[in-house]
């Protein structure tokens, strides 16, 4: 018996061809320009088939939204699309983990928005409903979320408090100095002195030209990092974390807190004189969803693009409250087997967490919750059973990350991997971790929010 | 619930690693894999030797100089008996342990790895036989949890052991599954 009413079908927004259309523009610009640049702009018999194929994309897309509808029907969110492959997607409401709202830049300009629902586990789960008013987004996904509580959309209150915002001006600093931004800048400035104090005309040309290739290059990642972390902000909603971000183009993540697999913290080598750090979430499910870029999807989920080590900490806390953990460092002799990567090495463990210290250029410290522990390995090479050393590895959820306990004494090593898994079973028990309701802090207690206990295995 | 095959398979195994601080090591029951795997992995290294040889002719053919046939016999010769030699040695250190809780899966004699994977995180448990295994009656068992990192596998069981470790395994991880 469900909570959700019956809706009848429904259409996405009539504009949502246009803006599927201009965003495969630039494949469209691409598909186009090639020709025309292999015949130097003569103007041949082609020009009707380039004409035919911006005809049929409109075409596609305009197809494409006369055939998709969706509604709610029993409890579940039904999804019709395709003309040819005609594919359903039936979506109980109570399967539903998390609801996004994503503006990409050019539905901005329309006051459309996209909205993403997940089902986390199931790879084809997902739907899409893209696009629909951006008033009307906010209700469906404020509906959906609260249907697949059980509750009525007027119950829920989202009141939201935000954890952490992220200083404009520390992030336009930080984007700079992060990834190969500074790299490329540093090639740039090399090539421009050098043309500068070439002898010749020509010489001077062509260096200061790839110069300035470099620091378009430079530019590009730049401002690419500068739109997805601009007025970045962590807020506690009832059903999780809510990240926001963006500076053109906008996403609206939940990250539910009992989703978390691993977080992790990084340190860039040029961020580390100002003491800042990354902070990164794992989450399981939904690896690689429809409709995003590959790039998008390796990634972890962003928490705090830029923050100093104290802010990190103290919003590890909110999320983590248990994820305290000692750390020492490997037998010294560990410096003659890994010069380099000693410097920072550390790990260790509680009863609840585990965390390990790698990286020397980037400095990267993950740590997993023991109850979200797939399996524990122990390995141990040539050089290490030599050495009287072995490496533990906890594996989490998915193929991105998971705690490597390098180079520990053989001993330690031992006595690791004979108590971790049972570390791990007393932690998977129910009780066995905190996890933090910080919703319950609210100020009224009418507005609690109890999520339904929800099947999966990851969790 | 196992009974010792005259091959060897599911014969108690002590373990390989000498001189290191091997984990798990005074646990009983460790059990072995068939040392038919080690014909299969030679044939293995004889078919890459032959390969290699192979392509040194047909070098020499083409090129119509016979320079290259001594080096690449030299190396098909050599990379044939140390591989040899090492792929017998090396399925001595295959192993496996079931335990309440989980299973314990350990191998390699220059990297020596082991994993523990609790019954309750199998996601699924495949056995699969190439021609090779096949023709000595032989299957490899792997475990897949959701975590692509968790590698598990046990090659070189016989047949039927190898079902019969996949039906109890997966008895196993359907009694203990963590809320799926």
């Amino acid at each position: 018996m469900s909570i959700a009413p019956d809706l009848p079908w429904h259409r996405l927004h009539p504009l949502s061809p246009v803006i599927q259309l201009g965003r495969s523009a630039a494949a469209l610009i691409f598909v186009l320009a090639v020709p025309y640049i292999s015949s130097s702009g003569h103007p041949k018999s082609g020009d009707y088939f380039d004409l035919g194929i911006v005809v049929l994309a409109a075409l596609g897309g305009l197809i494409s939204w006369l055939v998709t509808r969706w509604r709610i029907e029993s409890g579940a969110l039904l999804v019709e699309t395709g003309l040819i492959r005609r594919r359903h997607t039936h979506l109980p409401l109570s399967r539903i983990q998390s609801v996004d709202v994503v503006r990409p830049a050019l539905a901005r300009l329309f006051g459309l928005a996209e909205v993403r629902v997940r089902t986390g586990v199931a790879r084809d789960g997902d739907a899409r409903l893209a696009y629909i008013a951006e008033e009307q987004a906010e209700t469906i996904r404020a509906n959906l979320l609260a249907w697949s509580h059980g509750t009525a959309p007027q119950e829920v209150v989202y009141q939201e408090s935000v954890l952490a915002a992220v200083s404009a001006r520390r992030v336009i600093a930080a984007v700079w100095l992060q990834g190969a931004a500074p790299l490329l800048l540093a090639l740039a400035l090399a090539f421009a002195v050098v043309g500068i104090l070439a002898p010749t005309r020509e010489a001077h040309a062509s260096l200061t030209g790839t110069g300035l290739v470099w620091l378009l290059l430079s530019l590009v990642a730049v401002l690419k990092n500068l739109n997805s972390q601009l007025s970045y902000e962590v807020a506690q909603a009832p059903d999780g974390l809510r990240v926001r971000g963006g500076l053109i183009g906008t996403v609206v993540e939940t990250i539910p807190q009992r989703r978390i697999q691993a977080v992790r913290l990084l340190e860039p080598l040029l961020w580390r004189p100002m003491g800042w750090v990354r902070l990164d979430v794992d989450v399981a499910g939904g690896q690689h969803r429809k409709g995003e870029d590959r790039a998008a999807a390796g990634q972890l989920r962003m928490l705090l693009p830029v923050a100093t080590m104290e802010e990190a900490h103290a919003l590890l806390l909110l999320i983590a409250p248990d994820s305290r953990v000692d750390r020492a460092s490997p037998p010294t002799r560990v410096r003659l087997k890994a010069p380099l990567s000693f410097h920072f090495l550390e790990a260790g463990h509680s009863k609840t967490w585990a965390v390990a210290v790698t990286g020397r250029i980037q400095r990267t410290t993950t740590l997993v919750s023991l109850a979200k522990v797939q399996s524990v390995r122990w390995s141990a090479g040539p050089l290490q059973h030599r050495m009287g050393l072995a490496n533990v590895h906890l594996d989490v959820a998915g193929h991105r990350v998971g705690v490597s306990l390098k180079d520990r004494d053989a001993h330690e090593a031992r006595e690791l991997v004979e108590t971790l898994p049972e570390l791990c079973a007393l932690a998977r028990r129910p009780g066995g971790v905190v996890v933090p309701n910080l919703a319950d802090q609210g100020p009224e207690p009418s507005l609690r929010w109890s999520p339904a206990p929800r099947a999966s295995g990851l969790e | 619930m196992f009974t010792i095959r005259r091959d060897g398979a599911g014969a108690p195994r002590p373990s390989p690693w000498r001189g290191c601080e091997a984990p798990f090591a005074d646990l009983p029951g460790w059990l072995g894999v068939s040392p038919k795997l080690g014909s299969i992995r030679q044939i293995e290294v004889a078919i890459l030797a032959t390969v290699v040889l192979l392509a040194g002719v047909a070098i020499a053919v083409a090129t119509g100089s016979a320079v290259v046939v001594l080096p690449t016999l030299l190396l098909a010769a050599l990379g044939e008996a140390l591989g040899s030699l090492y792929m017998r040695r090396r399925m001595g250190s295959w192993g496996y342990l079931e335990r309440e809780q989980d299973l314990l899966v350990r191998r390699g004699l220059l990297f020596r790895r082991l994993s523990v994977v609790p019954y309750g995180r199998m996601q699924t448990v495949d056995v699969t036989a190439g021609p090779l295994e096949r023709a000595f009656g032989l299957a490899s068992l792997r475990l897949h949890t959701a975590s692509a990192g968790s590698d598990c596998r046990i090659p070189g069981l016989p047949s039927e052991v190898a079902a019969g470790l996949r039906d109890r395994l997966a008895r196993l991880g359907e009694a203990n599954a963590e809320g799926l």
